[in-house]
């Protein structure tokens, strides 16, 4: 069964253990700038987004890279840079439309989420569960039912009104 | 490594800026955070100085393990000599300011001398600027943050701010970061404002190396489980801090009206479920699991609309029990308005809720309170007097200079209904049925004080085979007892001293969770991040150190044994009310006494406090001041 890395910014605290643990994990140094996860945050307003690679079905990085160097996992489906071609011109930085792709500055290379082969990090490291990965299937409906109690809720005030 | 930041040494007076490295031996003895900043105010601030003067110096300093994805890693720590208790001045800070100090290639900062107008400092990659700042000047803490991010065109960019009290040297200003937290006690804004220091800012791009740092995320995740294994993580995860107020308030360990009573009787709207109506979910401080503070918003009212974070436990005491006002709202907006102006929020509370008193025993009037009708539960005289003292108006200027002033200016026997310690506010628990508590209050370095060493642990009546596990000495169960309970506070001194200079938690080490990370799994922290190796009884002498430095600042500065005392009132008049654990309590002098003795010992101090020659030995403090950072 397909997974994937599934946010969720309403249980986001902010916390930016992800960042650590991603930095950590990949390039065995705690530096948010060399994570291949940010939280955006809009502080005084209490908005917090984790962003991260999605992963796309027609990822525009594929589509830019003129050396050919993404490719996708055959067991994670995750889009995968091989750094043997990346020459380092950014296009896919310019052209994701999520910063999924950002650049390490120490080494010029580009950074993207390669879903830790499998086992996400940051989502082990995410206490509030603002990051899940899930089977793809169950994603929607996830998101049926949350939709579906916000629903069942108002019924029920309706039928208590009544 | 991770010890291989740089310390710098900022004049503002001639805006010299010198950087060092730390040498690895005042590592291996300090640690880092408090246990460095704390060897640094021995060190240089001469003694006896005004707190206010060029000569003071404001230390900041980051924690050992800064970084690590576990236990709130990111804190810092900001120390001066305090401006309202003349004594170690000290508070630590959560949020994010911590990390990117770091990131930006510093772990302690020394500011001396005072500029000639309003300046910030900018830190970026192992550089250093003092920058104008003019334009920040008279701002609060929210905008002159959003202005310096917008200045320098950069969403990351963290800040240590001051709000316009820091400005108008109110005494217990606090310095602040993002939208709640704060190093809120003994006036570390207002030593900032005394150096026409608006700000700090950081942004950094720069690694932080461990020694082992694959074995450390698995540690670190081990830690994060451990921590949230306990109820204690679990509910303050939900309720934040606020989730002690139903259980203490029941009991009976909360002062009401100043310190009338011991149990808000009418104080339904406090419980933390009162917090689902204004909540939009909760926040986390840097590496942290739990997040303990609400991000809250109010709709509706004359204050509104405000988006906040917090409250604490201690505002409900400080705007809800202590003044007598009763509803959530209250608290909401006033931990709102004192975020905003930079001024801690317990001293305020406690000096409000003294004042309050003062004026239902005639002490004060109309006349001296310029006309505010300082009633008992009158949120409007409340949030007007924060406003008053944050901008040194009318009778709100006489309390911003603090408690050890407004007694000596007012006289007439207010002493007596003050309740602070070496010139700092106590927070709102009623330590009178709990001799354990009151102790640590009473010994803190820095004034009135729960988090130096409150043994919370107390509270719950663990076994005594447990506690004296723990403990390492007999210690009683009950906590009206006062057996064992020196050994407890002088335990828990030590372990908030590593806590604080390692830079994590205090809520995420044995503060009210017996399995909580302490010794064994800081030593283990310390091994995988920075490559150093402590054993239990090394790490409790590191405490023990960095404990005593400050103890010898006290003395030095003239602290002593007469100095480690509680208000009056504890030995005079018995809780009124609670359960029957809590009611008709007071503390006995003769045996308070007796536990100040044993604690003595506990530190290897001598009968009036002062540290015994083998134990400045044995812990390498002969010869102190030594310089060598």
């Amino acid at each position: 069964m397909q997974k994937i890395l599934f946010i969720d910014p309403e249980k986001c605290s902010g916390c930016r253990t992800c960042e650590s643990a991603c930095s950590l994990h990949h390039e065995k140094v705690c530096n948010p700038t060399r994570a291949r996860i940010h939280v955006v945050k809009w502080e005084t307003a209490g908005l917090y987004v984790p962003t991260v690679c999605q992963q796309c079905e027609t990822p525009l990085c594929e589509t830019v890279c003129p050396m050919h160097a993404l490719k996708r996992d055959d067991k994670t489906a995750a889009m995968l840079i091989d750094y043997n071609l990346c020459v380092g011109c950014r296009l896919c930085v310019m052209f994701c439309p999520f910063g999924g792709v950002n650049l390490d500055t120490k080494t010029g290379k580009v950074l993207k989420c390669d879903l830790c082969s499998g086992d996400p990090l940051c989502v082990k490291f995410c206490e509030p569960q603002a990051l899940r990965y899930l089977n793809a299937t169950k994603v929607n409906l996830r998101k049926r039912r949350a939709a579906a109690e916000k629903f069942s809720d108002l019924m029920k005030k309706m039928l208590a009104v009544g | 490594m991770v010890w291989k930041r740089k310390i710098a040494y900022i004049d503002l007076t001639t805006g010299e800026i010198i950087a060092k490295p730390i040498p690895k031996e005042v590592r291996q003895l300090y640690l880092g955070g408090r246990g460095i900043d704390m060897y640094l105010l021995y060190n240089h601030v001469q003694p006896k100085i005004d707190p206010l003067s060029p000569e003071n110096v404001l230390l900041v300093g980051t924690g050992l393990l800064c970084g690590i994805p576990a236990l709130g890693s990111g804190r810092c720590d900001i120390a001066a000599k305090s401006p309202i208790t003349e004594a170690v001045g000290d508070s630590n800070i959560g949020g994010f300011f911590g990390l990117e100090l770091r990131l930006a290639g510093f772990d302690h900062l020394v500011i001396s001398g005072k500029a000639e107008k309003p300046v910030y400092l900018w830190i970026n990659d192992g550089n250093i600027e003092i920058r104008d700042a003019d334009h920040l000047w008279g701002k609060d803490t929210f905008e002159t943050q959003d202005v310096i991010r917008d200045d320098n065109d950069d969403e990351e960019v963290k800040c240590l701010v001051i709000g316009v009290a820091g400005e108008n040297l109110v005494r217990f200003a606090n310095v602040r970061t993002g939208m709640k937290n704060s190093a809120g006690r003994t006036g570390m804004g207002c030593v900032m404002g005394s150096k026409n220091l608006k700000a700090i800012a950081a942004c950094g791009t720069m690694d932080i190396e461990f020694s082992h740092s694959e074995d450390l995320l698995d540690y670190c995740k081990e830690m994060n489980d451990l921590i949230m294994g306990t109820r204690w993580a679990k509910a303050q995860s939900r309720w934040g801090t606020l989730i002690i107020y139903s259980n203490t308030n029941t009991t009976g360990l909360i002062r009401t009206r100043n310190f009338q009573l011991n149990r808000f009787e009418e104080g339904e709207d406090l419980e933390p479920e009162i917090m689902d109506r204004y909540t939009i979910g909760m926040s986390g401080c840097y590496g942290c699991s739990v997040h303990c503070r609400h991000r809250y918003v109010l709709k509706e009212g004359p204050h509104a609309p405000i988006f906040a974070e917090g409250p604490e436990y201690t505002s409900l005491g400080a705007f809800g029990t202590m003044v007598d006002c009763k509803k959530m709202e209250t608290i909401l907006v006033a931990n709102h308005l004192v975020n905003k102006y930079g001024v801690d929020t317990l001293e305020t509370g406690g000096l409000v809720a003294w004042a309050m008193e003062l004026y239902e025993k005639g002490i004060i009037n109309d006349k001296d309170t310029t006309g505010l009708k300082l009633e008992w539960g009158n949120e409007e005289v409340l949030f007007e007097l924060i406003k008053q003292i944050a901008h040194r108006q009318g009778f709100g200027n006489l309390l911003a200079d603090g408690f050890k002033t407004a007694i000596a200016k007012i006289g007439k026997g207010s002493e007596y209904y003050a309740i602070q310690i070496k010139g700092m506010s106590s927070l709102h628990s009623d330590e009178r049925p709990t001799p354990s508590l009151a102790l640590n209050i009473a010994t803190s370095t820095r004034g009135a004080d729960h988090l130096r060493g409150r043994p919370a642990i107390d509270l719950y009546g663990l076994p005594e085979e447990m506690l004296e596990e723990v403990y390492g000495g007999s210690v009683s169960s009950d906590y009206t007892s006062y057996e064992g309970k020196s050994r407890m506070v002088w335990w828990q001194e030590l372990l908030y001293a590593v806590t604080d200079s390692i830079g994590t938690c205090k809520f995420q080490t044995m503060f009210c969770a017996v399995h909580a990370p302490k010794w064994q799994e800081f030593a283990k922290l310390i091994r995988l991040a920075a490559g150093m190796e402590f054993t239990k009884t090394q790490l409790m002498e590191t405490g023990e150190r960095i404990y005593t430095i400050e103890r010898m600042f006290n003395l030095r500065e003239g602290f002593s044994r007469k100095d480690d005392a509680l208000p009056e009132r504890y030995f005079k008049e018995p809780t009124p009310v609670g359960l029957p654990i809590a009611k008709g309590k007071r503390i006995e002098k003769d045996r308070f006494e007796k536990m100040l003795d044993e604690y003595y010992v506990l530190h290897g101090w001598d009968g009036n406090g002062v540290p015994k020659k083998e134990t400045v030995e044995k812990l390498g403090l002969g010869k102190e001041p030594s310089h060598i950072i």
